[in-house]
């Protein structure tokens, strides 16, 4: 490997290191304020114009508060515990193609960190990573409602994994690859997998919800009745991890979206566009998709309420997992019809 | 029973149909009225700068009243102190010395009188149980703090100054038992 590619990774690395917390933070301020229009209020506005300073100074606020730790907890895990969180929702980054190649002084540059051929298989381990933090961190802080939230976040992965993952093999099949950008490619213009497999992007959607905790499955953390769950003991700028861990996933969540059924970066007409005008313009579009389906979460968490914990388990188990997997029966019968199998 | 609002619906366990089993149709419904408030004029009086209207009986800050010559109404009888159920006021009497019948309107004053507002509840019975009409809540909002000592107020945040008189007319419990 020559060290301009190494450069030009890193570069790319700050890059999307600084967008990816950058879009976190102004995600916790979106979020405020969506919350605000939806129930006819204004929201924070009072740190600088229209209160876009908001984040920096919730920012402030967590970093000044007491850094505590429960006597009876166990240190390490305790400290680990957002940590992990934060790693595993920052490093998925890395695999998403974020736009066509540019080409700037003559080199043409992949925005794409990695081009793992098995990405998207990555970005199902690296998810199912995360949850140790949330695991890790509730059941470090010794307290009955950090370890609630922490077995209801593992037992709300498992259902959930499962039919994610057959609906992820069900694009995987009709794409052939398992790499994002192939899957990418494969959907050029307006050929886009959510016309082929409407189900299959319902049942992904819907455990999107599910792995980024977000309502209405967010039952680990549940301010109701686990006050505030597995991070019921965590406090300053550990707590900060936790929250902001959930809003770069929600990020991320939104990203992989686009990508298996929203064509990622691409648009329809950027057949008449080429070069650097072609990238920018597919960076614009694939970014779009992305805050439309951040607004998305946030729309569903202002509207549903939360699931009652049997109703998920009952959701994912019996409705999801057979219809996911139903679902990639048919495709896969069609496939074979269309390759003239039979 | 016959329905007065017309919108009255029996409630029923019936078992869910299909249509409401794949929960869609449901959660598109109630993602489309929350939608609708997005567009919704918002109903935030931003405090500090607007301030919404109060009825002329709001319970906010106290005030010590004085009477027309500008004498102090309170005689420090303590009722006001005994009916306040979060025990919020104190108060120490002091008998009144021959030339300060102006200061004062009964032989008995308040020296001190302190009502601490992190304890009051705004209920009101201070202004009830007063015989004199010295005590009365007002339509004025405590000021926000940073110490908890400031919100200990004393004679001197609470007695009307004498150039800006508190208009408690409107009050219910103005002018109900005689002065003499
Ligand atoms: S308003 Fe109620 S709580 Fe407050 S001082 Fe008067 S009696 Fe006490
Ligand atoms: S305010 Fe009224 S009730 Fe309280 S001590 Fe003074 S006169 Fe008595």
């Amino acid at each position: 490997m020559d060290s301009g590619l190494i450069i030009e990774k890193l570069v790319l690395v700050a890059i999307i290191f600084s967008i990816s917390l950058l879009i976190a933070m102004y995600a916790t301020y979106f979020e405020r304020k969506v919350a605000a229009w939806f129930q006819d209020r204004i929201g924070p506005d009072r740190a600088g114009p229209f209160g876009i300073l908001q984040p920096l100074a919730d920012g402030v606020k967590m970093f000044m508060k007491e850094d505590f730790i429960p006597s009876h907890s166990d240190k390490w895990l305790f400290i680990l515990g957002p940590g992990i969180s934060m790693f595993t929702s920052l490093i998925t980054s890395a695999i998403i193609p974020w736009g066509e190649d540019l080409t700037i002084f003559g080199n043409t540059v992949a925005l794409q960190v990695a081009d793992f051929n098995i990405g998207i298989l990555f970005i199902m381990g690296v998810l199912s990573v995360g949850i140790y933090g949330i695991m890790i961190g509730g059941w470090a802080s010794n307290n009955k409602y950090s370890l609630f939230g922490a077995i209801r976040a593992s037992s709300q992965m498992i259902s959930y994994e499962l039919a994610m993952g057959v609906s992820v093999i069900t694009i995987v099949m009709m794409t052939g690859s398992l790499s994002l950008k192939d899957i990418v490619q494969d959907q050029h213009g307006m050929n886009w997998n959510i016309f082929y497999q409407p189900v299959c992007f319902i049942v992904f959607f819907v455990c999107a919800l599910a792995e980024t905790n977000r309502a209405p499955f967010d039952l680990p953390e549940c301010e109701s009745e686990l006050i505030g769950g597995y991070h019921t003991e965590y406090s300053s700028m550990k707590l900060g991890f936790f929250l902001f861990a959930e809003y770069v996933s929600m990020f991320i969540s939104s990203a992989i979206i686009a990508i298996l059924f929203f064509g990622g970066y691409n648009f329809p007409g950027m057949d008449y566009f080429s070069g650097n005008a072609l990238a920018i313009l597919s960076i614009i579009a694939f970014f779009t998709k992305i805050f439309f389906f951040i607004f998305v979460f946030m729309w569903i968490r202002w509207t549903l309420p939360r699931f009652r914990f049997d109703q998920l388990m009952h959701l994912g188990w019996k409705s999801l997992i057979p219809i996911a997997l139903i679902n990639l029966l048919i495709t896969g019968l069609v496939i074979a019809l269309n390759k003239g199998w039979f | 029973m016959q329905s007065l609002s017309n919108r009255k619906k029996v409630v029923s366990d019936k078992p869910m149909n299909f249509m409401e089993k794949i929960y869609l149709p449901a959660i598109l419904g109630g993602m489309w009225i929350t939608f609708k408030h997005l567009f919704r004029k918002n109903n935030t009086v931003k405090y500090p700068e607007e301030q919404r209207v109060f009825a002329p009986v709001y319970r906010g800050m106290h005030v010590l009243k004085r009477d027309e010559q500008g004498r102090e109404n309170c005689t420090a009888c303590g009722l006001c102190a005994v009916a306040c159920p979060a025990e919020a006021i104190t108060m120490e009497a002091a008998e009144r010395v021959k030339g300060e019948e102006n200061l004062y309107r009964e032989e008995k004053y308040a020296a001190t009188y302190d009502i601490n507002m992190l304890r009051c509840i705004f209920c009101g019975l201070c202004e009830e149980a007063c015989p004199k009409e010295a005590i009365f809540l007002t339509d004025r909002i405590v000021p926000s703090e940073f110490e908890r000592e400031d919100f200990l107020f004393g004679k001197d945040k609470l007695v009307e100054p004498m150039n800006a008189r508190i208009d408690v007319t409107k009050r219910q419990h103005t002018g109900q038992r005689g002065t003499k």
